[in-house]
């Protein structure tokens, strides 16, 4: 039997056991369920945000159409309802149905909002009632009003950015936060099971009948081979129904960007899991029992969520300042933080060369010495074995 | 059929300071059963562990058809660890098939194999249960299926009867005697020495990692100190013979024990001027008495 024979197996076994089991199904749907109700979420609040429902009473009707297409041009939208009971509107107010009341005639209007009013709606009121009073003095100058004001539309400052900023940054740090949380899940997880399959083997003592016909090499590679696979299969599923998602709720402009950011996530989630798995199965393969595993895992995890909660505050401050750039390069880092910065934009190519090859040597070093360490320590049952006797023999 | 001779030559090996194994040497031949007993810590896992190449001997080594056991002839032993190991979430049927396809059998034949096998050990309603939910005896069933499953050319068990009901014990003894009957030499061991006086053509008895004595039982049984079992009224009459010890005194039988030289015949004689006799026979030890026998001495002379 070929090496490759024997890998397959291992790894087809892994594969089909996992992706049998409840858990996955459930797992999988629940982070699907999670990311459809963030997405939906998001999509009402953006709604939400951008319309504010003023109420006007008395005279200050007639500012309806000024006041709609004034807000119109600060982007925002505005929805105005004629009210003719202040007492009833001051209610809807305080219940939340309006965002604003409007009362009085101009230029005395006063604005009766429930905690503190919009900012912009109120520079939008504000400028409305400016220009009417401006149009009153104006027709009683004799200028004619309508003059003066295409005057005013037709001057304004010209603008030259020195370092632009992307029209798509919201979009792509979104993204980028999206794919390197994405990562943390799927290394974390599909770490930990791998972790746990070689405890499996070892509490329940099939590994002596599989290491009389397999060596310990085919054994780890099968196992790391067929895991990553159901995580691959999971971060692909997820990632293709919550691009679908977005981009049906318009939370995100998909396109091109969305198909970048997979194929980045899925080159920096197969150098990622190889990186991290055979070290929790090293780590695993000290010990002999499920209860142990924790105390060999933690270490290991820790740096993974060191890496994405010091990773992604750093992204969001300063996704090119000195210390996420050298983070993002380094090995251990590299898998969850890089993607992400590519997903923003804002790697350059020469470092995301680096980091993969500095990821590439690294995961040949760990492979080597992961796998020694579990071919030494994974017959060993029993007490706990000193990783140091691990890796003499 | 499978031909050949299982040669474990030598074989050393220490933990630190403890002596494991020290010049362990034994062969199996073909069609044979070979029985494998000796005290707890004697050395008899460690011996079947290095067959398989699960560890690694310091010095010695293993043959099989005058070839030093590699990866490719290991695949090709059916192997029963002392402790018993199985996926407990995998299926009864999946399991099995998964390892005679380890074993490099192509995915037809062991599903063929696997069911073949199910329905020999009584489990064909179980075959599509997680292990973990099945009895302990139908467990030890699938863990011998699984021993047997890729068609072994050799076949080395770890206590293959300990935990097995009467009925599981006369399956088992069932099946490794017809394998060992279609020329596959059967190692295994074995505190239940009744059994393995029964079942086995050879006996070999280890002490301290080394082979201490190992033949047919019969050649066994005839060796060692000679002993009689006389049925007389009185024993006062040995006080007067030289090298004849009384070891065991019931009513009026008593187990003499002849030192060598010593001809049973002149006792026969001092025994029927003494009185009448109604018993005169020579006894051969148990297996049990020689295990005793050999394991005391040997803890003795250390």
């Amino acid at each position: 039997m070929t090496s490759a024979r024997a890998v397959s197996l291992v790894a087809r076994r892994e594969f089909v056991t996992k992706v049998r089991t409840r858990s996955f199904l459930i797992g999988t749907a629940v982070i699907i369920a999670v990311l459809a109700g963030y997405v939906v979420l998001q999509s009402v609040l953006f709604d939400d945000q951008q319309r504010s429902v003023v109420g006007l009473s008395g005279q200050a009707t007639q500012l309806a159409d000024p006041l709609r297409q004034k807000a119109k041009s600060f982007g925002i939208e505005v929805e105005t309802r004629d009210v003719t009971t202040v007492e009833n509107a001051e209610q809807q107010v305080r219940d939340g149905s309006l965002d604003a009341l409007v009362t009085g005639a101009p230029p005395a209007l006063k604005m009766i909002v429930k905690g503190s009013g919009d900012e912009v709606l109120t520079t939008a009121l504000n400028d409305v009632l400016r220009q009417q009073v401006l149009v009153a003095q104006l027709a009683e100058a004799g200028i004619t009003p309508q003059q003066v004001a295409q005057n005013l539309a037709n001057v304004s400052v010209a603008v030259t950015a020195l370092e632009p900023v992307d029209p798509q940054r919201g979009q792509r740090l979104a993204i980028g936060l999206i794919v390197a949380a994405l990562l943390y899940y799927s290394l974390l997880v599909y770490g930990t099971m791998v972790a746990q399959g070689v405890v499996e083997e070892k509490s329940s003592r099939v590994v002596e009948i599989l290491l009389a016909t397999v060596r310990p090499w085919q054994l780890l590679l099968g196992k790391v081979i067929g895991l990553g696979a159901v995580g691959l299969l999971q971060l692909l599923v997820i990632s293709t129904i919550g691009l679908g998602l977005s981009s049906a709720f318009d939370v995100i402009d998909v396109g091109a960007l969305g198909g970048t950011a997979l194929l980045t996530g899925v080159l920096w989630y197969l150098l990622g899991f190889f990186l991290y798995a055979t070290v929790f199965a090293a780590a695993a393969s000290l010990v002999s029992r499920q209860e142990e595993l924790q105390s060999v895992l933690t270490p290991i995890s820790m740096t993974i969520i060191v890496a994405f909660v010091a990773g992604i505050n750093l992204m969001i401050g300063s996704p090119s300042g000195p210390t996420v750039t050298v983070l993002s390069l380094l090995p251990p880092f590299a898998p969850i933080l890089m993607p992400g910065r590519m997903a923003m934009g804002v790697a350059t190519t020469w470092q995301v060369v680096l980091a993969i090859v500095l990821a590439l040597a690294a995961i040949a070093a760990i492979t080597w010495l992961g796998g020694k360490v579990y071919a030494n320590a994974v017959l060993r049952t029993g007490a706990r074995v000193k990783l140091r006797e691990a890796l003499r023999t | 059929m499978p031909e050949g001779v299982l040669e474990i030559d030598r074989i050393s090996k220490r933990y630190g300071e403890v002596v494991a194994l020290q010049n362990m040497s034994f062969d199996v031949r073909a069609g044979e059963l070979f029985g494998f007993v000796g005290s707890n810590g004697a050395g008899k896992t460690t011996t079947m562990r290095i067959a398989l190449g699960v560890l690694a001997a310091d010095s010695g080594e293993v043959r099989w058809n005058g070839r030093a056991v590699d990866l490719d002839t290991r695949r090709r032993i059916g192997y029963m660890p002392e402790e018993r190991g199985l996926y407990p979430r995998m299926r009864v049927l999946d399991q099995l098939v998964y390892l005679a396809e380890l074993h490099g059998m192509s995915t037809n034949s062991a599903h063929t194999s696997a069911e073949n096998w199910i329905a020999r050990l009584g489990l064909r309603d179980r075959r599509t249960d997680e292990v973990q939910r099945l009895s302990l005896g139908n467990q030890q069933r699938v863990q011998l299926a699984a021993a047997l499953v890729h068609e072994p050319d050799v076949l080395v068990l770890d206590e293959p009867f300990s935990g097995l009901d009467p009925v599981a014990v006369d399956v088992m003894s069932h099946v490794l005697r017809e394998k060992a009957s279609s020329g596959v030499p059967v190692v295994f061991s074995s505190h239940q020495l009744d059994l393995v006086e029964r079942l086995c053509d050879r006996v070999g008895i280890v002490s301290a990692g080394s082979m201490v004595a190992s033949g047919t039982v019969d050649e066994l049984r005839s060796g060692g100190v000679p002993r009689l079992v006389v049925e007389s009224p009185t024993t006062d009459w040995t006080a007067t013979l030289d090298g004849v010890r009384v070891i065991e005194k019931n009513g009026t039988r008593c187990v003499l024990e002849l030192a060598s030289g010593v001809d049973d015949q002149a006792v026969l004689h001092a025994a029927l001027a003494a009185g009448p006799v109604h018993e005169f026979s020579r006894q051969r030890p148990t297996l049990t008495e020689l295990f005793r026998n050999v394991v005391t001495t040997e803890a003795r002379s250390t």
